[in-house]
Parts: structure tokens; C-alpha cells; sequence
């Protein structure tokens, strides 16, 4: 007899009827934006704090190197000591006090400046005041070295280097950004997946054993299917939940930024200048080469990939969380087992991004594309950049050869674990009861 | 006698440890059948190899004349010692899920448990979740889920544990009215008072064998020790217990009576008969109190269980 829809069912209602998983569910997204809008908030108030520099320039050299901005203001002088002129800074609150001292040569000039400031500044207003310096101090030099400024200036050339495949395929760099985004995102996504609702299937297998339901249930199915039932019921619960994320976190998002005037989605000042210039006008080159990029993209690939390689993951690693549950009697009891089940998914991730982004397709980031436990992670991120459907194929067989195994050796975990009461197991108890 | 189920020699091991050795009983059909033991013995095993939960090494179960199959899940309620119900759901919601994993539909899960529920006076509990009952109450909604599917066999084990003691009759009665509905029961527990007011068969499971099996009179027949216990006023009571002590085994009487008599546990030797013995006590005094010393099943259990060497 069939029981799974049943036990599905019962599972997904139980968790989705939840209070707290209802809360957690709406107050989440909200607690995110909230947060992202408080710290986009807080540092362009930080960006927008408007300072004086006082500077005082003995030596005459550096009197153009210096133009006020929106934040910063220079404010020079030029009849007072330096005694004077630091006590006057302070006096007056501004931010610090540059001077530069008399020297007559300016090649020596650069070890002659010194920064007064109550505090000490930031490393942000150190290195610009350096680059400034060095600027015109660099160009004094060409100047008494007989060099033309302006032709210097004009032989600079703008070098943009097109890619393009040996089969023809044009890319770009903001196609790299593209890829990355997309198996990045990926691949987070199945590494919080898996965190937060292999836990849910982990406490809700402990929860039956608590309420010593379990053997009543299991004169009744078969403790496969009702290990199945929860996997996917709990699955299907939290898809529910992150497509109301969805929903709401694009509402609120919104909502958020027109409130606080602060657009969250663009925190991120890489592409900021670019985004802005697309939004005013759909035929530049940028806009264009981000729809290229992401008309560039394997989607079909991108989509069934993600599709399978996410559900073999997600479901090789729930049985391996129902067989913890099963283990154990209570949640203080997980922390051994769950050990080595976090450590590959970590080192996935870790691998994900810093080996991928270096080399998508070096040895590392293959290997481990391979390898059943880091697989689903690693080749998500991998899949944008193109890989050989071989390599996909493989590496899909084995993950559905490790998950099969991992149902084999969850279900007979689970089979003894779930009557057994009080006595937390070793895992040389654990590879007993696989022998039962 | 018809079975309506029988194990053959079934033995499980766990690791080394040997939990039940070629264990065979016989449950007849309409019976109460009481699966006693120490604590330990390998009962709860037996019943979780017969509800399928746990497979025997060798050995095989016969169920209805057939070998023990799936879908017999269905012809089974069982009621382990170890039960709970989710304490986040509601009565109704539970019992209903529990009756259609039995393979009931949702209408006929419903009319049942709407008779169960009148019947046990438990209908306003349907929309409480089970963390606001009591212990007993849950285990109420439990028998009913237990039983909701009319079972063939029914198996209790420790049924009795966690009802005051109205209820554990309210129990006892419909476990009673079961059986005479057709159903046959294994009872399993410690609790030997009622083992004598229920069951018709026991058998009996020490250190993973089956020691002692058959109905319940019949063993208490091969038990019995041909002691009687005698009430008598006669005009000389340590002249008497004299005389009777030159002829028979005499014993300490532990019983109580309205009177001022003499109390003797008296043996009868193999060739004398309980006759002799009234005929031969009305001729010394006036007899209060005549009554054949029958081992209670606690006896049997213990005797049985010092007797045993393995």
C-alpha cells in the first residue's frame, strides 16, 4: 500500500500550519531589507559627512593639488606658523591640518609633509591626499624633465579587449560577472537550502522519536516511505516558503526603497554607475552587453542543470540528515554527526568561490566537480562558464549512484535508530546497526 | 483449534546478542493471549517481528493461514509500549491521518472515530491538540486509533500502564467486547492480575526462549500443588493440628475469615483426594473453610522463571 502522498501531505501541513514557520516566513524578508536598507542607509550618511582640511603649504609647491569637493573642503593659509595653524584647526573642529614644509627642491618634497588630526584619519582621505600629491608632484617632474603633459595625456588609449570563443561565441568581461552571478547565486542557494530545511527534516525525525510516535506509525508504512514522506514533504514546505520570500522580499524591496530613498538592490558600487546609465538610456553599450551576457548564457543547460544537480544534492543530503535524526534522541546529540556532513558543503562553497572564479575550469574546481558531496555546489558555479556535457553527465550519475547509496544506508540507519531510545550511539554502533 | 496466527522457530540477533531462539507459539482464533516475561525477555521483539517493523533472522510467521506478508499491516492493531502521538496536532486531524495510513478511507475514518468517540465519551476533545490532554486522555485517543480499523489481531503492549483505575477497567471491558466481536488479542505485560481476568492462553518468554506455553487452565492444572486451604473449630486445635500434622504436609495458612478457627495449608499426599480429606476433617469439627490453593499466574511466572536454567 502507497502511503507516500499521504505522508507528504501530513508533513508539508504540519510544517507549513506552523506557527513559527509562518512567522519566520513573513518576518524574515522583512528583517533582511530592513537590515540592508539600515546599513545602505547608515553609510551613505557616512559618505555624505562634510570635512575641512586646513592645509598649510610652506614650500608653494602643492597649491593646485588640492580641489575642494562635496565632502572635502581644502581650506589653505599661509600667514600663520605651524603652532598657530594647529591650534586653529582644533579650535575650529575641522578634520585635520596638512603641512607641507618649506623645502626648495621638490624632489624632496615628498618626505616633508606631515597630517595633524585629533583622530586618526581614515585610511580612505590618507591615500587619496597621496595620490594627489604624487599626481602633481609627478607631473612637476615631467614638466622640469621637458616632457609635453598634454601629449602624455592624449597617448593614453582606451584598451578594450574583445573575447571571443574558437567557435565564435563573442564574450566580455561583465559576461564573466554575468556567470559568476548566476553560479554563485546558485550554488548559495542550494548550500541555504540545504542548512536550513535539512535541519527541518533532521528535528522533525527527532520530534517523532520524542513523542515515541514512531513505532506507531511504522506497523503502519514502511520506515523508507515514511523517511521519503518527510524529505519531500519538507522540501515541498520550504520551496513554499522561499517562493513567498520571493514574492514579498520584491514587494518590500519596493516599498523600502521608496521610503528610505536609498535603492538597496544597488549597494554594490561596481556596476552601479553602469546600471544608472543603462536605466537612463537602453542603447548603450553596457546595457546592451549585460543583455548579451545574459543572452550568452548556456540557459537551457543553466536551467536542467540547476533543476537536477540542485534536487540530487538537496535529497543526498536530507537522507543524510534523516539518518542523523534518526540516531539520536535529541537535537544537543547532532553535533558529532553533523560535523561531516557540514564539512564537505563548506569546503564546497569555500572551493566554489575562490577556485571557480580563478579558473573555472582548472583541475581543482573539476575535481571537486565530481566529487558527490561538493558536486551539486561546485558545478552549479562551474555550469555558467560552460562545461562539457561528459562532465556533466558523469558527475550526475554519481551523485544518483551517491544519493541512492545514502537512501540505502539512511533507511537502514534509520530502520533501527528510530526504536532505539537513551543511549547516544558511536558511529561504531552506527555501522553495526547497518549489518541488522 | 484454529490459529489465527502461529510463529515458527523465529529467531533474531542483534549483533551477538541473541533476542529471541526459535521461538513458536500459537494464538487461536476469538483468544486472549497473554505474551508474558521478565523485562528484557525479547516480548517487544516478537511483537515488532510480528507487526513487520523488525524482519527475523529465521524462522517464519504465519498470519490467517498465510505466510506474513505487506498488506497484513492492515489485519494488525497494535498499541506498543512505547507511544506518543504529535503533540503539535490536533486530536482529530491525528487520528484521522493514523485510521488512513491503516488504508481506511477518509469517510469511513470519520464515521468510526465519530463512534469511537461518543463511545468513550471523548467527542469535545476533536479540535484539541494533544499537548492539552492529559496522559490518560491521550492514551484513550490512542486505543481508538489502535482499534479503529477492526482489526483481526489486536496486540496490546502494556495496555494498562498510564489509566487510573476507572479507566483501565473502561479498557479492560472494551478489549473484553472485542474479542467477542471476533477479534483476536496478544497482551503483553507485567501486570499478572490482569493476566488472570483476561487471557485464555499465555505463553511465557524468559531470556529470549519460549519457556511455557498452552491455556491458562490447563497450566495452572500442571502447576497445582494439592494444597488446600482448611478452616476448623473443633474442641482441641493443637490436639488436632497434631493429629493432621502425623498425616499430612502442613503449611502456615495466610487467609482471613470472620472466626476464631484454625488455618492450615494442608498437602495432600498423590494417592489421597480432597474427599479424604473433607470426610475425615467433618468427623473432628465444624469446617468454615475448604478451598483448593490455585497457583495465580504471578506464581506460575516466577516459579516458572526460577525453574528455568539456561
Amino acid at each position: 500500500m502507497n502511503h507516500l502522498p499521504l505522508i507528504i501531505q501530513r508533513e508539508y501541513l504540519n510544517k507549513v500550519r506552523n506557527k513559527s514557520f509562518i512567522v519566520m516566513t513573513i518576518l524574515s524578508p522583512i528583517i533582511m531589507i530592513i537590515l540592508v536598507a539600515f546599513v545602505a542607509y547608515l553609510s551613505q550618511l557616512n559618505n555624505n559627512k562634510e570635512r575641512t582640511i586646513v592645509v598649510l603649504d610652506e614650500s608653494g609647491f602643492l597649491e593646485d593639488a588640492f580641489q575642494s569637493t562635496d565632502n572635502t573642503t581644502y581650506k589653505f593659509i599661509d600667514d600663520l606658523s605651524l603652532d598657530e595653524a594647529k591650534r586653529d584647526t582644533e579650535a575650529n573642529g575641522d578634520y585635520g591640518l596638512l603641512y607641507i614644509e618649506d623645502v626648495d627642491d621638490f624632489n624632496e618634497l615628498g618626505e616633508h609633509i606631515k597630517f595633524f588630526s585629533t583622530d586618526s584619519p581614515s585610511l580612505m582621505l590618507m591615500s587619496d591626499l597621496e595620490n594627489n600629491i604624487q599626481k602633481e608632484l609627478s607631473e612637476m617632474k615631467l614638466i622640469e624633465e621637458g616632457i609635453d603633459i598634454d601629449k602624455i595625456k592624449e597617448s593614453k588609449l582606451r584598451v578594450n579587449i574583445a573575447q571571443e570563443s574558437f567557435v565564435g561565441e563573442k564574450t566580455s568581461k561583465i559576461d564573466s560577472i554575468a556567470k559568476l552571478f548566476f553560479g554563485c547565486a546558485a550554488g548559495y542557494l542550494l548550500f541555504m537550502f540545504i542548512i536550513i530545511y535539512g535541519n527541518m527534516i533532521m528535528r522533525s525525525v527527532i520530534e517523532e522519536k520524542t513523542n515515541r510516535i514512531i513505532e506507531v506509525i511504522i506497523s503502519s508504512v514502511k520506515p523508507t516511505q515514511l523517511m521519503l514522506g518527510k524529505i519531500i514533504g519538507t522540501s515541498l514546505a520550504g520551496i513554499t516558503q522561499f517562493l513567498i520570500w520571493l514574492i514579498l522580499g520584491g514587494v518590500l524591496v519596493s516599498i523600502v526603497s521608496a521610503i528610505f530613498g536609498v535603492d538597496v538592490l544597488q549597494t554594490q558600487p561596481v556596476d552601479q554607475e553602469a546600471m544608472r546609465q543603462a536605466m537612463e538610456n537602453t542603447n548603450s553599450p553596457e546595457f546592451q552587453s549585460i543583455v548579451i551576457a545574459i543572452n550568452n548564457l548556456p540557459i537551457g543547460n543553466l536551467v536542467v542543470a540547476f533543476l537536477l544537480f540542485f534536487l540530487g544534492g538537496y535529497l543526498l543530503y536530507s537522507s543524510l540528515y534523516a539518518a542523523i535524526g534518526a540516531a539520536v534522541d535529541s537535537e544537543t546529540d547532532t553535533q558529532q554527526f553533523l560535523l561531516p556532513i557540514l564539512m564537505p558543503l563548506i569546503l564546497a562553497v569555500y572551493i566554489g568561490v575562490f577556485t571557480v572564479i580563478e579558473d573555472p575550469h582548472g583541475t581543482v574546481s573539476t575535481i571537486f566537480s565530481f566529487i558527490p558531496l561538493t558536486s551539486p555546489v561546485v558545478m552549479l558555479m562551474r555550469i555558467p562558464f560552460g562545461v562539457p556535457i561528459w562532465q556533466q553527465l558523469l558527475s550526475f550519475g554519481l551523485l544518483v549512484a551517491t544519493f541512492l547509496f545514502a537512501v540505502w544506508f539512511a533507511s537502514k540507519i534509520y530502520r533501527v535508530g528510530i526504536l532505539m531510545y537513551g543511549k547516544k550511539p558511536s558511529y561504531k554502533e552506527l555501522i553495526k546497526w547497518i549489518r541488522y | 483449534m484454529d490459529n489465527l496466527l502461529e510463529t515458527h522457530a523465529v529467531s533474531k540477533k542483534f549483533g551477538n546478542f541473541t533476542a529471541l531462539n526459535e521461538v513458536s507459539i500459537s494464538v487461536p482464533k476469538g483468544s486472549v493471549f497473554g505474551l508474558l516475561g521478565p523485562n528484557g525477555a525479547g516480548k517487544t521483539t516478537l511483537i515488532r517481528i510480528i507487526n513487520q517493523i523488525t524482519m527475523p533472522d529465521t524462522g517464519k510467521v504465519i498470519l490467517d493461514g498465510e505466510p506474513l506478508k505487506n498488506h497484513h499491516i492492515q489485519d494488525i492493531g497494535y498499541l506498543p509500549e512505547e507511544r506518543g502521538l504529535y503533540k503539535s496536532m490536533k486530536v482529530g486531524e491525528q487520528a484521522m491521518y493514523l485510521a488512513r495510513l491503516k488504508g481506511l478511507s477518509k469517510a469511513e475514518a470519520k464515521e468510526r472515530l465519530q463512534y469511537w468517540f461518543d463511545r468513550l465519551e471523548i467527542h469535545g476533545w476533536w479540535n484539541k491538540k494533544i499537548q492539552e490532554l492529559s496522559k490518560g486522555m491521550a492514551q484513550k485517543v490512542q486505543f481508538v486509533v489502535t482499534v479503529l480499523h477492526n482489526p483481526k489481531l489486536l496486540i496490546f503492549d502494556e495496555p494498562f500502564s498510564g489509566f487510573d483505575p476507572i479507566n483501565a477497567n473502561l479498557i479492560k471491558d472494551e478489549i473484553l467486547r472485542l474479542k467477542e466481536n471476533g477479534s483476536t488479542v496478544i497482551f503483553s505485560t507485567h501486570r499478572m492480575e490482569s493476566v488472570e481476568e483476561l487471557c485464555d492462553h499465555i505463553a511465557l518468554i524468559h531470556k529470549s526462549n519460549k519457556i511455557l506455553d498452552g491455556p491458562l487452565t490447563e497450566i495452572k492444572r500442571t502447576f497445582k500443588s494439592n494444597i488446600y486451604e482448611v478452616g476448623i473449630k473443633s474442641q482441641n486445635d493443637v490436639v488436632l493440628e497434631q493429629e493432621l500434622a502425623s498425616k499430612f504436609e502442613l503449611s502456615k495458612a495466610n487467609f482471613k475469615t470472620l472466626g476464631e478457627e484454625l488455618k492450615l495449608n494442608v498437602k495432600l499426599n498423590a494417592d489421597e483426594s480432597a474427599n479424604d480429606l473433607l470426610r475425615y476433617l467433618t468427623s473432628r469439627g465444624e469446617v468454615s473453610h475448604f478451598v483448593e490453593l490455585i497457583p495465580s499466574a504471578n506464581d506460575i511466572f516466577i516459579q516458572a522463571v526460577k525453574n528455568t536454567k539456561i
